[in-house]
């Protein structure tokens, strides 16, 4: 009788304790959502009202305008367009890579096949600026070599190609360890069949990988969009910039007209959060089988 | 047994005719081309160039150097120990702060507290935006107009500055660093605590153990990969330290970063291969981390 009533007591502490821990996580929350709360009250408001009345005052006038001066003064579609440009070949390209690497590396048993694996997997790990002034450099003579200077930087092709680089090892890891969960059989049964090498790959392996390619697909897009580090150094030319970079130069130019650039900084950041409400478990699912492997 | 193994291989192996070893062949070497030529090349030629004088113009200006660089980093720059001092702070908060909250705040939304849910979206939001979003969403908070220079109750016209203040800015920084990678830790932790048996929970809460024993003596335990991963991403993420901090300070070095000098010695005013050797230090600095990262994922392979 008396552990019941212990019992509920411990139950009812545990409760209020709870309540307790909810009602703090849930004051956080709200810290951590007010700052884009306030970017989104910011850029709904004209700059001369802040001006006039002060930062907390009631709003006399709240539209839109903001966002249309974005695409208008700002030309945000451009470089809306440039990281467009930039992401989509850079994601497919290293998925492709990825895929083959893991492909044989998993399928076919190479005496080489694990420090493949290791020196992909270490590549993604390096710090950009490891490799950043030999790849200036070398941006600039290739383009010199071929009578252009704007071939590789200043261009989409650099920052698909440097993008690439780096994020083929991640793919291939996490490919390879999901393509090592698919039964043996499966290829031997092709291989009997008389299946070639290609054929094994295209019609066999890959309609098997489309769950980790999407997620990859997800997790890629949503990196390679964000990446402001080569988007600042390989491209100068402004009608070339991806988002970030581009957005960086309008903080330094639109400094006078916050209200501006909040609705500038809310467009970049739009897409990303919808791709990721939308695509949640693609989004977590990649990051997860690149750290818990499998 | 181990023959008979060997002998299948042997036979797969000879199996393949010439096209599918030409398949294979091009299949490995496209990617390791691309990685060789974007990556492990540059690599190392930024190794060699830290040992050399070069102003960045003709090849044939490269002159041999020695350990100069590397002297002159580590007898003369003041720079580099501030620089080397902000990182470390950075790893330091991050380690004792940031990633202790985010695996708190993971296990606490695992127990599925009430609104668990909404709050899960709401820390994550801050992991999908760019660094450079999060530096300008943030200056809002604090350049004149901004929201926290209106709690000081100063206007645009008597705002005062947060970033160039030396008291707090650090603590600003990393506050603001801390949004985007409590959220991270978060998100890691989650994944990883919902793959842990729920019986395991069960049965140390039927042995009367408190939350914290709970957590310390089942949880950490059944969660070692998981933590491996949070502590090299810790490492790796306060070295890599730019976007945010140059978003706030241009490439002035007003709260310096190695990588931050490492784009000012090549971007900046005059060219030197002192930005190479700061490279390769932040080289030797993330090595520990990513041989850590390999041996964890790879443990059965190797």
């Amino acid at each position: 009788m008396s552990t019941i009533v212990q019992d509920q007591k411990y139950r009812n502490s545990q409760k209020r304790k709870d309540a307790f821990i909810s009602t703090f996580i849930g004051f956080f929350a709200f810290v951590w959502i007010f700052p884009i709360l306030w970017t989104i009250w910011t850029s709904l408001r004209p700059y001369s009202d802040v001006v006039s009345y002060g930062v907390f005052s009631w709003p006399k006038r709240l539209n839109f305008d903001n966002y249309f001066a974005a695409f208008k003064q700002m030309h945000i579609l451009g470089y809306f367009l440039n990281s467009l440009y930039v992401t989509i070949p850079a994601v497919i390209i290293t998925l492709f890579l990825g895929s083959l690497i893991a492909f044989v590396v998993s399928r076919y048993k190479f005496k080489f096949s694990l420090p493949l694996l290791l020196v992909f997997t270490a590549g993604n790990m390096l710090p950009a600026v490891l490799v950043y002034i030999p790849v200036f450099w070398m941006y600039i003579w290739v383009g010199d070599l071929v009578g252009n200077r704007n071939f590789l930087y200043n261009n989409y092709l650099g920052l698909i190609l440097i993008h690439v680089a780096f994020q083929t090892g991640f793919a291939t890891f996490v490919l390879s360890s999901y393509m090592k969960t698919i039964p043996k059989e499966i290829s031997e049964s092709a291989i009997v069949d008389g299946a070639s090498v290609f054929t094994h790959y295209w019609r066999v392996i890959l309609p098997l990988i489309r769950p980790p390619l999407a997620a990859l697909g997800v997790l890629m897009t949503t990196w390679i969009y964000n990446d402001f580090f080569w988007a600042l150094i390989l491209v100068s030319q402004d009608s070339k910039r991806p988002i970030t970079s581009g957005l960086r130069r309008l903080n330094g130019e639109f400094v006078t007209d916050f209200n501006l650039l909040a609705a500038g900084a809310i467009l970049a950041a739009a897409p990303t959060v919808i791709l990721f409400f939308v695509l949640r478990k693609q989004f977590i699912s990649g990051l997860t089988l690149g750290s818990t492997k499998g | 047994m181990d023959t008979t193994v060997a002998n299948k291989k042997v036979r797969s192996r000879r199996s393949l005719s010439r096209n599918d070893r030409f398949t294979l062949s091009a299949f490995v070497g496209f990617p390791t081309f691309v990685q060789l030529i974007f990556l492990w090349i540059p690599a190392l030629a930024t190794i060699l160039l830290s040992f050399t004088y070069w102003n960045g113009i003709r090849i044939s200006d490269i002159k041999w150097a020695g350990f100069a660089n590397y002297k002159n980093i580590f007898l003369n720059d003041t720079l580099f120990y501030e620089a080397l001092k902000n990182n470390l702070i950075w790893l330091l908060w991050f380690s004792l702060i940031a990633t202790p909250l985010g695996i708190l705040l993971a296990y606490q939304i695992d127990r599925k507290i009430k609104g668990h849910k909404i709050y899960e979206s709401i820390y994550y939001i801050p992991v999908v935006l760019s660094l450079a979003v999060i530096g300008i969403i943030w200056n809002f908070m604090f350049q004149p107009g901004g929201f926290i220079q209106g709690l000081m109750g100063r206007d645009i016209g008597n705002a005062v500055s947060i970033w160039g203040n030396y008291k707090i800015n650090t603590y600003v920084i990393m506050a603001v660093a801390s949004w985007r990678h409590i959220g991270y830790i978060m998100l890691l932790y989650l994944s990883g605590l919902k793959s842990v048996d729920p019986s395991l929970k069960e049965a140390s809460a039927i042995d009367g153990a408190t939350d914290w024993q709970t957590f310390r003596k089942v949880i950490l335990p059944a969660m070692k990969p998981v933590n491996i991963i949070i502590v090299v991403i810790t490492l790796i993420e306060s070295f890599r330290a730019f976007d945010l901090v140059f978003i706030i300070y241009g490439s002035s070095t007003s709260w310096p970063l190695l990588n931050i000098l490492v784009y000012q010695n090549f971007a900046g005013q005059g060219i030197s291969m002192k930005g190479a050797a700061l490279a390769v230090i932040l080289l030797l600095l993330c090595i520990g981390p990513i041989i850590g990262y390999l041996r964890t994922v790879f443990k059965e392979d190797l």
